[in-house]
């Protein structure tokens, strides 16, 4: 019995770093099923969300990390609202991801989903606005689905819906800015 | 009435007649809406879930950026813009550790001095139903309507102060303003999957036609949206969704602002009505809404 709700389990570093990111009391769930009950995308999670907080709560970093759980979630924010226990689920989902982000960790079966964030990130940082076109080329060539939607795009082309050209900002350089001094706040923490 | 106005990305490009619809209501009605200058993507989902303090100085660059209208409120039309700026606002207003944060990486001192509304809100209550009533020219009796809010404009209510959680209604009462009626249904508040459109198209497609099926069951004729995400999700990938699950939807997905422009008998080009993939000109004809 590896897994077993004691107080040495409860008391792990994981559990404590998630707590203290998230600032929502993880220790406190008694395990009701309400966030997986509303959740629109538990079907196609490993885990369920209520399965995932109690996996923190027992210190299993490795399976948490590994699942396609969080990489999945929408953050519709369905299940923070509707938990007894006032636990941010949602915002556990985002500081899973972004603990997962640091350490470079991206589990192979929903790779793609960090590469569209990585995406349209680098996009924003280029030219301060998102350009639709090029995200949806670029993920869909960084995925080997070069022709996905392309159907879609003469039809939105025609309704005058997509840019050919990216808008960008006056001041694209004060946002580079603040993607660097954000990166550095962030690795100091 | 003045504000500053945030379009965001989609409003640029995807989703343009939010836009034009949007200006062309607030003009008739008054409402001045300047738009932020310089104003830079709210970061979305993607900032969020990989930088936390990015996803906060990004909506707090705009912030800064709007005080140069002089308007002490933005308004906001895309519910995901919305719901970034409002975070970021709550989180510079309630949470000093975060602010001091959000500052340096902006490189400016911001103390949460712009308010942040949805259009929603600012017609609703700043300009009031009553007023809004009088303004409807061209009643739309008979319409059948579901107003379908999303995710992100009602959740988590203790940042988003905006409606109630489980049955907003404030969208069925400023569509109710053109004599429309709008149906009681259950879907007011499920995902579309938004930000997965393009990343797990099959999760999209599936909550859509659970969203779609609902509204029509509820006897809805058009569906009434205030997010260009719920807006493209609904009706851009309606065709794939009949495709899949053998289903003959042919549901008008409209923008608040559009049944409110229609009702205002402003032009039907103006509104952008013929920008809509599943297309609502048959349908608004059939009903003498349009000639
Ligand atoms: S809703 Fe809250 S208490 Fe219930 S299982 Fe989920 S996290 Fe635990
Ligand atoms: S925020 Fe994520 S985990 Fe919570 S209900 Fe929505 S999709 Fe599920």
């Amino acid at each position: 019995m590896k897994y077993l709700l004691n107080v040495k389990n409860l008391n792990s570093e994981f559990v404590r770093e998630i707590q203290a990111e998230s600032k929502t009391r993880i220790l406190h769930c008694y395990q009701c099923g309400k966030c997986s009950a509303g959740c629109p995308i538990a079907n196609e999670m490993e885990y369920k969300p209520n399965q995932i907080i109690r996996m923190i709560q027992l210190g299993m970093e490795e399976s948490v990390l590994k699942a396609n759980t969080m990489w999945l979630c929408a953050s519709c924010i369905t299940c923070t609202v509707r938990c007894p226990r006032e636990i941010d689920i949602a915002e556990i989902m985002d500081v899973l991801r972004r603990y997962a982000f640091k350490r470079g960790i991206f589990p192979a079966a929903v790779a793609d989903i960090p590469v569209f964030n990585r995406i349209f990130l680098r996009n924003i940082k280029l030219f301060g606005r998102l350009y639709e076109l090029g995200l949806i080329g670029f993920f869909n060539l960084l995925t080997g689905n070069p022709f996905k939607d392309v159907l879609l795009g003469p039809k939105m082309f025609f309704k005058g819906k997509i840019n050919l050209i990216p808008e960008r900002i006056k001041n694209a350089s004060e946002i580079k800015d603040i993607f660097k001094r954000s990166a550095e706040i962030e690795h100091s923490d | 009435m003045k504000y500053a106005y945030y379009p965001g990305c989609s409003l640029h490009s995807t989703s343009r007649e939010y836009d034009m619809s949007a200006k062309e209501v607030s003009t008739r009605l008054g409402i001045e809406l300047i738009e932020a200058p310089d104003w830079v993507c709210c970061g979305a989902t993607p900032a969020h879930v990989t930088m936390h303090v990015l996803s906060q100085a990004l909506p707090v660059k705009s912030l800064i950026n709007a005080k140069q209208t002089g308007a002490d409120t933005m308004a906001v039309c895309c519910a995901a813009c919305f719901s970034r700026l409002k975070i970021a606002n709550y989180h510079v207003l309630n949470d000093p550790g975060k602010k001091a944060k959000i500052n340096r990486a902006v490189g400016a001192e911001y103390n949460g001095e712009v308010a942040v509304k949805h259009l929603l809100e600012i017609l609703a209550k700043d300009f009031g139903l009553e007023n809004l009533k009088g303004k409807m020219t061209a009643k739309l009796d008979g319409l059948k309507v579901a107003c379908y809010y999303g995710c992100l404009l009602v959740r988590p209510r203790k940042i988003m102060q905006f409606d109630d959680e489980e049955n907003p209604t404030i969208m069925d009462a400023v569509v109710e303003t053109t004599g429309a009626k709008t149906v009681d249904w259950p879907g007011k508040v499920e995902c579309c999957g938004a930000s997965f459109s393009i990343t797990k198209t099959g999760v999209v497609l599936r909550l859509c036609r659970d969203i779609l099926q609902l509204a029509s069951d509820a006897g809805a004729e058009c569906i009434a949206v205030a997010c260009p995400l719920c807006q493209s999700n609904l009706d851009l990938r309606q065709p794939e969704v009949n495709k899949k699950y053998d289903k003959k939807f042919d549901m008008p997905v409209l923008y608040f602002t559009q049944i409110l422009g229609l009702a205002m008998g402003i032009d039907w080009k103006k509104l952008g009505l013929d920008k809509h993939i599943v297309s609502p000109l048959k349908f608004l004809k059939g009903k003498n809404i349009i000639k």
